[in-house]
């Protein structure tokens, strides 16, 4: 058995690996399956994000030639180029979306990750993450303007000065707007824990909110004093 | 082994056997993306130091060439190279050639289509978002099919043979049937079929399983092949054969879990991925003594025979990574070190360190013999090589793992997030440095492996045909060395 090709071709190959599969990936499954996946659509059923709306009033006209109306069915259209410029320039490779219950993760992020955030159509494949270079971004929504992330994703050194990430300049209209990439990956950046019931407000500069007792943070200028 | 290839009818004549040719063009397919996937890497580690030559440039997006990285090196550098060596192994333990040489020319090309539309289409933003399956969704059928094609093109020799199958031949076997199937686990699942932190469980299995279920039985079964030969000795212990297959084939393909500790994923799988892991690492170090046995009393070949050197100086590597795998497994070890660089650093060693020091050392051994020439253009560029390229991983390995513990630890104190960046680029600068010089060795090799083969067409570095006989080892094994 050991040693012959029938015990190697169905024991080792098939069998164990399928046993694997079923301890590892069927019984997941089952304990999920309760869980329906949300569809883009349904996301955008439930509601827009204030940047989605803020992003159609500072830019009418632009917004108007991408994505229409600042509606559900614009969201998802947005939503989902979003995504998929996220997955395509590899944000993913140095931004996590999941925050683990330890090393005072809490503190920095929010609330930890749970099962049903990941049951949706933009998490597919789920983008835990491998990697934090800069910042994890599953409770990122509102947590800074549009502003913010126009001038970031233009020249990240622009708004944090030691930063590493690559500048995005194809985001942009050679006039500096934002282009529908540029609208679309800001708004997926705004959606990633609007679900949240509360967005956390610490930005990751300065004092973190556990030891605000000691010194409070400036809070008109946190995000500048690095 | 040997000398049943020898006596065999089948085997008088070895190159009825096997397709130089292909083993060539492999070989050479491989070194040609060993090079593009390393430059791909030195240019994203640039964006690291600021020093990006085109930044804000669409086509130039480091996050694009980083997958041109991790794609180049294991269907590129990887799986070509192992196609070429199993185009080598497979007909000589068989004594069977492969189905047909025709599929093997097509696999051949098609793979390289295959990898070229790869690096195309991620350049241009296709990919996906799941490691080594970032392969756009268009080309994952046609490399599906590639894989099994392999399989069939390798497995009918194999299953030809009659009685008692050397240990190369089961991780072969076992290879041939868990690749095609994880690349369809990884590839399609996720993408189509389920979604969520179950589907974390499959990309966890998916990007270990490559790892552990494709490049790991074919890169020991290579081993099992190519140590004997060289060295004229038998592996020390069949029994530790049995137990190191068998464990692998066991416990490996339940490790996936350990890539998302701390997640969504049920807690007792958490547990049982954990535990199988350390079990690897149990499994591992038999094999380890067996290949440690098996050179005992030949320890002079580290010194004389480069090809023993690099796949000896690998399983240390294994040995090291395995080893620094159940520690860092633990969630322990992961409150610090996940997201950090300590992974990256775990990651270089084990894909480079181990696989492709395995892959350097093969083609000291085949692609002389491949190319009928007695010696190298340059033997001494071939030891520079070997110590650029070792000096070079062990300075990347220790400088990220160092660099992980101090983002870790920063993380965790709850350091402005810029304080973990501004920490790590002394070790960034580094990693630059070593992966530079460690493309230098490469750069060195192909160019003596060209100037090799041009004098080879030539003549001038010719032996005699009928003298060359592909199976004769010389103690020196690599010709260079002799």
């Amino acid at each position: 058995m050991f040693e012959t090709k029938s015990g190697i071709f169905l024991i080792a190959g098939l069998g164990f690996f399928m046993l694997a599969f079923v301890v590892m990936a069927l019984i997941p499954i089952s304990i999920y399956s309760g869980e329906s996946e949300q569809s883009v659509e349904e996301i955008a059923a439930d509601g827009l994000t204030h940047e989605f709306v803020d992003l159609a009033e500072r830019f009418p006209e632009k917004f108007n030639e991408y994505f229409g109306k600042p509606d559900p069915k614009s969201y998802a259209v947005a939503l989902r180029r979003g995504h998929k410029i996220y997955v395509g320039e590899g944000c993913w490779h140095c931004h996590s979306q999941f925050v683990r219950p330890v090393s005072n993760e809490e503190q920095r992020w929010g609330s930890v990750s749970y099962a049903s955030e990941y049951e949706n159509e933009l998490q597919r494949p789920v983008l835990f993450g491998t990697r934090r270079v800069g910042p994890d971004l599953i409770r990122e929504a509102a947590r800074r303007s549009n502003d913010w992330h126009i001038a970031h994703f233009y020249e990240p050194r622009y708004t944090v000065p030691t930063s590493v990430m690559p500048s995005y300049r194809w985001f942009f209209d050679d006039d500096g707007y934002p282009n529908r990439d540029g609208m679309s990956i800001i708004t997926y950046i705004q959606w990633l824990g609007s679900w949240q019931p509360e967005y956390p407000y610490w930005t990751g500069e300065g004092p973190p909110p556990a030891l605000k007792a000691d010194a409070a943070p400036d809070a008109a200028g946190s995000e500048e004093n690095v | 082994m040997n000398d049943k290839i020898r006596n065999s009818a089948m085997a008088a004549d070895p190159r009825t056997l096997v397709d130089e040719k292909i083993v060539l063009a492999f070989l050479s397919a491989s070194l040609a993306y060993v090079l593009i996937a390393m430059l791909a890497g030195l240019l994203y580690s640039l964006q690291f130091i600021d020093m990006y030559p085109f930044a804000g440039i669409e086509f130039w997006s480091p996050g694009r060439w980083r997958f041109v990285h991790t794609q180049g090196v294991a269907y590129g550098f990887i799986a070509n190279a192992f196609l070429g060596a199993l185009h080598w192994a497979v007909p000589r333990l068989t004594r069977h050639p492969v189905l047909d040489r025709r599929l093997s020319w097509f696999i051949f090309f098609a793979w390289q289509a295959i990898l070229v539309a790869t690096v195309v289409g991620v350049l241009f933003g296709e990919a996906q978002a799941l490691e080594w399956g970032e392969t756009p969704v268009w080309i994952d059928p046609v490399a599906q099919l590639g894989l099994i094609l392999v399989a069939i093109n390798f497995l009918t020799p194999i299953l030809k043979t009659k009685g008692p199958m050397y240990v190369s031949l089961w991780y072969f076997i076992a290879a041939f049937i868990w690749t095609p199937l994880v690349y369809a686990m990884g590839n399609f699942l996720p993408e189509y079929v389920i979604g969520g932190s179950a589907a974390g469980a499959i990309g966890g299995l998916f990007i270990h399983d490559l790892v552990g279920l494709f490049v790991t039985p074919l890169g020991w079964g290579l081993m099992y092949y190519f140590v004997p030969i060289i060295l004229k000795k038998p592996i020390w212990s069949h029994g530790l054969s049995l137990v190191g297959f068998w464990g692998l084939a066991f416990f490996y393909p339940l490790n996936g879990i350990h890539h998302f500790l701390y997640s969504p994923i049920p807690m007792f799988l958490q547990y049982g991925a954990i535990i199988a892991t350390i079990a690897v690492e149990l499994v591992v170090t038999t094999v380890i003594i067996n290949f440690f046995g098996t050179i005992y009393g030949r320890g002079d070949a580290l010194r004389s025979n480069l090809s023993i050197r690099w796949f000896y100086i690998g399983m240390v590597f294994y040995f090291t990574t395995c080893l620094q795998c159940a520690f860092q497994t633990t969630l322990t070890f992961q409150r610090i070190i996940h997201f950090t660089d300590w992974v990256v650093g775990h990651a270089h060693l084990v894909m480079f360190g181990v696989f492709g020091f395995w892959i350097m050392g093969l083609m000291l051994y085949l692609l002389p013999r491949v190319m009928h020439v007695d010696e190298w253009y340059r033997p001494r560029w071939n030891h520079w090589h070997f110590w650029l390229t070792g000096i070079g991983m062990l300075i990347m390995f220790f400088d990220l793992t160092s660099a992980g513990l101090v983002q870790g630890f920063l993380w965790k104190a709850l350091a402005p997030w810029s304080d973990s960046i501004t920490a790590s680029k002394p070790f960034w600068l580094i990693r630059t440095i070593s992966g530079t010089a460690i493309i230098i060795g490469q750069m060195l090799f192909i160019a003596n492996v060209f100037m090799t083969w041009r004098l080879s067409k030539s003549g001038a570095l010719q032996s005699t045909p009928t003298q060359h006989d592909p199976t004769h080892e010389d103690d020196a094994g690599a010709p260079a060395l002799a």
